[in-house]
């Protein structure tokens, strides 16, 4: 057992964690935060993708314990008031259907035009589907998952 | 995944005394294959020794040709870094297409290196730019560092703590990915190197990565992709599965190699 | 503002889903809450000689380990296939016993045999762990030829040699007789690769048992509640139906894999009741691969006659579906009635015959996958006709062309009467957006830079909207495939539909929403729509088989037409006028031509007021309509595909990708195009990565997304779509459903594509650059040869 501090969605939160929680497990069951979805047991679908210390993690490869002093960004927080670009450009290009890997697709969608951002990069649709390398959609076959990341991008 | 005890070390000699603790304990680099491994309970860590929290791990430094890079340095610390990028492009251009972007976020190439997947991308980067692997009690070079599948010549309690690439002359990496891990099928690094041309293959091997005698003539002659083509690889000793067996392998081995060299 | 069907109206349900508020079924927790994980057999085919649970009801936190001689000790049914299917000398098909937990034996890996319930879900996994099951190995079988063959293991006693039924349809005699004239016969062997289906949420289930009431409930990831409802209910005897209450929340997509009751929901709601906990389980990736049913799994030899002017003067099929080792619900259905009923495609054909044997095998059930015999039926007939033009050295859209139906409605040798449809005009649209005239410049352009580019059609035609209940019925189906609708309009004006239609990623809530706004004129965000909770929702038949619009829409149309004739009772009965004259808009019904009205909200309370209604008339303003189809719709699509393939590696890119797809009338083309898009994309997957593989010993080499290769973002293009609409005559709206489209047309359009690109026959599926590669060495070779 392990106590961290961590701020989750801007938020402090002092808990106590086994030492093989993962972090998905932390948030949906220890903080009940269930937009972070599971989707698989490779690490590779995507669903369960958040921010740690602003950048795009798998949180079910990711352990709690090893956590303490970060910051972390779910699905629920990323509106401020209003919806970010990133989700309000999802529901522009109809870039969801079941909506389950919703979340994962928002969250690296956003740290994804954050990174070329701060390169200077052009975020090319080309580029988008390299990067959603990891995240994977059964419902949309990608099409307007691509449109909305590029509309967004042109917001942020 | 089975109950495990974390360790959160702030130096090596901390790491060093935790990883003796356990009965069965294990290095924590990024986890990005060992937590999946656990998760199935196909591994049963003791003890998981983080060495992400001492100080300098994840480093990364130019002295003149010469890239040292600490064993907690990320992915993708790595492929953004100024000094890989102008100093060893290929190495950079490897780094970010390991895995995808979020696990680039975690993984670690220290981690990659100790684990050593015969389907892992940097131990093709090791092997054929020789590197060496900087341990808290001595310096391996590449050659007597690999061991085959998953094994390295790593002790118990021997923990890496950076890689040296001696840098310079041309490398150029090509890979062709699994449809579905997307890890390596086949990877060929192709490097000119104080020592000769030396070219390493990784995800083929059916021993892990391995360097290739006739590449490495036919290269040292004359490199260029026109000198991959005579070259015979044979199917012999390369894995084989239902995403490729070893014919097919040997032919991406070929392809591979002369898309390294024209990308080098 | 007004919402008018053909409107691009953006879903309402998405903010729930980007906001991360949706609830999924393992988003929910119910108090007392315990966690199920199932012991399953490691081996394909086993006798299960003993179980020794001590270890595992010794851990902490395990409060309970279940067998199946419990499960049916307490009456618990076996599991069913709701659809009769006989073989063609008439006898009934050899169905084996299918018990949630297996008793004696088990027929595949995965197969389970008992569940623990513990306190978490770990220690749930730890207690399964420690369950020690004495297993005798049988030798196993996994190939459904190889399971028909002479000596093959028995899997189950009533199914002689593993076979289920010996099915067919068409006339052979006919058929026969009209190959024997044909001046060229094109014949080909084909495999139609086996697929799990791969909704991105795992499947799931809380089950609660109340003990006062001897009341259930079942949360669970369903693609049609009260159908599990029944089923639950009428066959396993959990519980009577109102004595179960079954809610499907939001569901992370189902492309089939949803509409069956698995072993699992069954043993939760029995668990429940055993432990009176609360039970939940959630499926992990692992466990989807290998217990979720599969799709398609068939070996076909066919063979096409043509006369001298390349006219299709008879088809012959015969194919051998894989079942796996149980029959699920509609097992029997898809590859028969969904698949041989398709052989006809777009064509004329005089004669047809298709036979089709099933075979019990030791793997995980076969069923229904997005398209669910289509796919198989347009992937043989779709392959067939490009081969042919090669063969015969036509145009491959010219052979088609010369083929195609004309008139309608047309009467299919094989059951099917299409009823509209416009063929030519499809395939010429999809030519013109896939600028096909061009292609030879692109192919050269292809060639300097040494890469292969192909291209490849696919016309075809699905049977949709599924279904006349008495058809089906005499056909061997157990349920009405009916859909109903509650149309509620309150006294505020707002409208509730209750409808049995299920949306997991369709967006029902959006495209329903708009035939009730487009019809009373009314904002769109007046009117909700509630589907999915047994308690709430009249009944239902759910959601598959692109059955939505045709046959649930329908439903709330005819609803809404008798909320309207009552409307109109009402507004005539207090504005003192003729109903006739009566014209709804504007969110008000007025007398034409009068500046009277009444507002939406004046006629609702008027209605529930009650003190001013026509003589005679009930209070209250709520309808219910049930719909059963008169014929199944039958949309119809021209593909085109154009691929590049690099013969050094055997990779394949689709360059360009174009459909023309006629659905009848669109209600909301954004969703329309997103069901296309992916649906194509499942299509190219099946086509291009996609393959369950089972070793000889029946073990799954494919269990995680490491080997199963499911389409990434950077394996597909951008789609071009076109519609053209020819309505369907059949219902209300002319809808024809759009759902399965991609996934039936796609495949064939790629393969020839690929076989266009490479000059070489007989490319399987997957299409992965190795076997692309070998198809290129083996052509090399021959060539070579020659």
């Amino acid at each position: 057992m392990a106590n961290i501090n961590i701020t989750v969605n801007g938020k402090s939160v002092s808990k106590d964690v086994e030492d093989n929680t993962l972090l998905v497990d932390f948030l949906r069951e220890d903080l009940r935060l269930t937009g972070t979805h599971v989707g698989c047991d490779t690490s590779q679908c995507g669903a369960c993708v958040v921010h740690v210390d602003g950048k795009a993690v798998k949180s079910c490869t990711t352990l709690a314990a090893s956590l303490d002093g970060a910051v972390v960004t779910t699905v629920e927080g990323v509106a401020n008031g209003e919806l970010h670009p990133m989700q309000t450009a999802f529901n522009d290009n109809h870039g969801l259907q079941c909506g389950f890997c919703t979340p994962g697709m928002i969250m690296s969608g956003i740290d994804m035009v954050n990174r070329y951002k701060a390169d200077g990069r052009e975020l090319t649709a080309d580029a988008i589907r390299h990067e959603l390398e990891g995240n994977i959609c059964r419902c949309t076959g990608y099409h307007n998952i691509v449109k909305s990341i590029q509309d967004a991008a042109a917001k942020m | 995944m089975y109950s495990t005890k974390y360790h959160n070390p702030a130096s090596i000699d901390a790491a060093t005394a935790a990883l003796s603790s356990g009965e069965e304990a294990k290095v924590l680099a990024g986890g990005q294959t060992l937590l999946p491994t656990m998760k199935q309970h196909l591994a049963e860590p003791s003890d998981l020794v983080d060495i992400r929290g001492i100080a300098g791990m994840a480093d990364i430094s130019a002295n003149g040709a010469t890239l040292t890079i600490g064993a907690a340095a990320t992915h993708a610390s790595v492929a953004d870094n100024a000094d890989v990028q102008s100093l060893c492009p290929a190495l950079a251009g490897l780094a970010a297409h390991i895995g995808d972007p979020a696990v680039r976020h975690m993984g670690t190439i220290g981690g990659s290196m100790a684990n050593n997947d015969p389907a892992a991308d940097y131990p093709a980067a090791a092997l054929a730019m020789n590197a060496t692997i900087v341990t808290n009690s001595r310096e391996i070079a590449a050659d007597d560092f690999f061991d085959g599948l998953f094994a390295t010549n790593l002790e118990d309690g021997e923990i890496i703590t950076a890689i040296r690439f001696e840098t310079g002359a041309k490398c150029g990496y090509a890979k062709f990915p699994n449809p579905a891990s997307r890890y390596a099928m086949v990877g060929v690094f192709v490097a000119q190197t104080g020592g000769g041309v030396r070219v390493a293959v990784t995800g083929a091997g059916d021993d892990g990565v391995f360097r290739h005698a006739g590449l490495e003539a036919a290269l040292s002659a004359d490199w260029s992709e026109g000198a991959v083509a005579g070259v015979d690889i044979s199917p012999g000793g390369l894995l084989s599965d239902f995403h490729g067996d070893s014919a097919y392998r040997a032919n991406l081995i070929g392809v591979m190699a002369k898309r390294a060299v024209a990308a080098s | 503002m007004s919402t008018k069907i053909g409107d691009r109206v953006k879903r309402s349900e998405d903010k729930r889903f980007i906001t991360g508020a949706g609830k999924y079924t393992d988003d929910i927790r119910q108090e007392n809450q315990a966690y199920a994980a199932f012991v399953r057999s490691p081996y394909a085919h086993a006798n299960v000689k003993g179980i020794d649970a001590s270890a595992a009801e010794a851990m902490d936190g395990v409060i309970a380990v279940l067998n199946g001689a419990q499960l049916t000790g307490d009456g618990i049914g076996n599991i069913i296939c709701g659809w009769a299917v006989s073989s063609k000398d008439g006898s009934p098909m050899n169905m084996g016993a299918w018990s949630a937990l297996a008793t004696e034996k088990v027929r595949y890996v995965g197969d389970a045999v008992a569940v623990v319930i513990a306190e978490t879900d770990a220690l749930a996994r730890l207690g399964a762990e420690a369950v020690e099951v004495d297993y005798e190995e049988l030798p196993t079988v996994v190939k459904a030829d190889k399971a028909l063959a002479e000596g093959a293991p028995q899997i189950h006693e009533n199914a002689p040699g593993n076979q289920i039924f010996d099915w067919e349809i068409g006339d052979q005699a006919a058929t026969d007789a009209a190959l024997a004239t044909a001046a060229h016969i094109t014949e080909v062997d084909i495999t139609n690769n086996r697929l799990s289906p791969n909704p991105m949420e795992p499947r799931a289930a809380i089950a609660t048992y109340d003990a006062a009431e001897e009341h259930y409930t079942l949360y669970t990831t369903s693609q049609n509640p009260h159908v599990a409802r029944l089923v639950l209910s009428a066959f396993y005897n959990v519980a009577p139906e109102h004595k179960l209450r079954v809610i499907a929340p939001d569901v992370g997509g189902g492309f089939g894999a949803k509409i069956y009751i698995y072993p699992e929901e069954i043993t939760c709601l029995w668990a429940s009741m055993k432990t009176n906990r609360s039970v939940k389980w959630t499926s992990d990736r692992s466990e989807a691969f290998m217990t979720d049913a599969h799709g398609r799994d068939h070996i076909t030899n066919a063979r096409m006659g043509f006369d001298a002017d390349g006219k299709i003067v008879g088809f012959k099929v015969d194919t051998i579906a894989n079942v796996g080792a149980y029959m699920s619900l509609f097992s029997s259905a898809v590859p028969t009635y969904l698949y041989g009923t398709l052989m006809s495609g777009q064509y004329d054909m005089p004669a047809i015959h298709c036979n089709v044997r099933t075979a019990y095998t030791n793997t995980v059930p076969v069923d229904a996958y997005r398209g669910a015999g289509r796919p198989e039926a347009t992937y043989l007939i779709e392959t067939m006709m490009e081969r042919a033009a090669r063969e015969m050295a036509m145009d491959p859209a010219e052979l088609r062309r010369r083929n195609f139906i004309q008139s309608f409605p047309h009467q299919t040798p094989v059951i099917l009467a299409y009823d509209a449809g416009d063929f030519p005009k499809i395939l010429q649209m999809a030519q013109e957006s896939a600028d096909v005239a061009g292609f030879a410049t692109r192919k050269a352009e292809a060639a300097s830079r040494g890469m292969l580019r192909g291209l490849g059609y696919s016309t075809f035609i699905e049977a949709c909207g599924l279904a006349p209940s008495a058809a089906a019925g005499s056909l061997g189906a157990g349920v009405g495939l009916w859909e109903s609708a509650e149309v509620r309009m309150n006294p505020v004006g707002t409208i509730e539909v209750l409808t049995g239609s299920h949306s997991h990623g369709q967006g029902h809530e959006t495209t329903f929403a708009q035939i009730v706004a487009d019809r009373f004129d009314i904002p769109i965000e007046n009117v909700k729509i509630v589907h999915g909770d047994t308690d709430k929702v009249q009944f239902g038949m759910g959601t598959y088989g692109s059955r939505s619009a045709p046959v649930g829409m329908s439903a709330v149309v005819k609803a809404m037409d008798k909320v309207e004739a009552k409307i109109k009772k009402i507004v005539a009965h207090v504005l003192e006028a003729d109903e006739a004259d009566l014209v709804i808009e504007g969110g008000a019904v007025s007398v034409a031509g009068t500046d009277k009205q009444m507002l939406w909200h004046e006629i609702g309370l008027a209605a529930y007021m009650a003190h001013n209604l026509p003589e005679g008339m009930e209070p209250g303003l709520k309808e219910t309509a049930f719909f059963d189809p008169v014929n199944f719709s039958f949309p119809s699509g021209a593909f085109i595909c154009e691929v590049e393939v690099d013969p050094e590696t055997g990779t394949t890119e689709i360059v360009q990708f174009t459909s023309a797809d006629d659905f009848g009338t669109i209600i909301n083309p954004m969703i329309v195009e997103g069901q296309v898009h992916g649906g194509v994309a499942q299509g190219i997957g099946q086509a291009l990565l996609e393959q369950v593989i089972y070793d000889d010993d029946g073990q799954l080499l494919t269990g995680s997304y490491m080997d199963y290769t499911m389409p990434r973002a950077d394996d597909l293009p951008f789609f071009t779509i076109d519609h053209h609409a020819t309505p369907s005559p059949n219902n209300p709206l002319g809808v024809k459903g759009c759902g399965e489209a991609g996934a039936i047309g796609a495949p064939p359009a790629v393969i020839n594509a690929i076989t266009d690109a490479i000059g070489a026959e007989g490319l399987a599926m997957p299409a992965t650059p190795m076997n692309v590669w070998r198809a290129i060495q083996a052509a090399k070779s021959s060539i070579a040869a020659e």
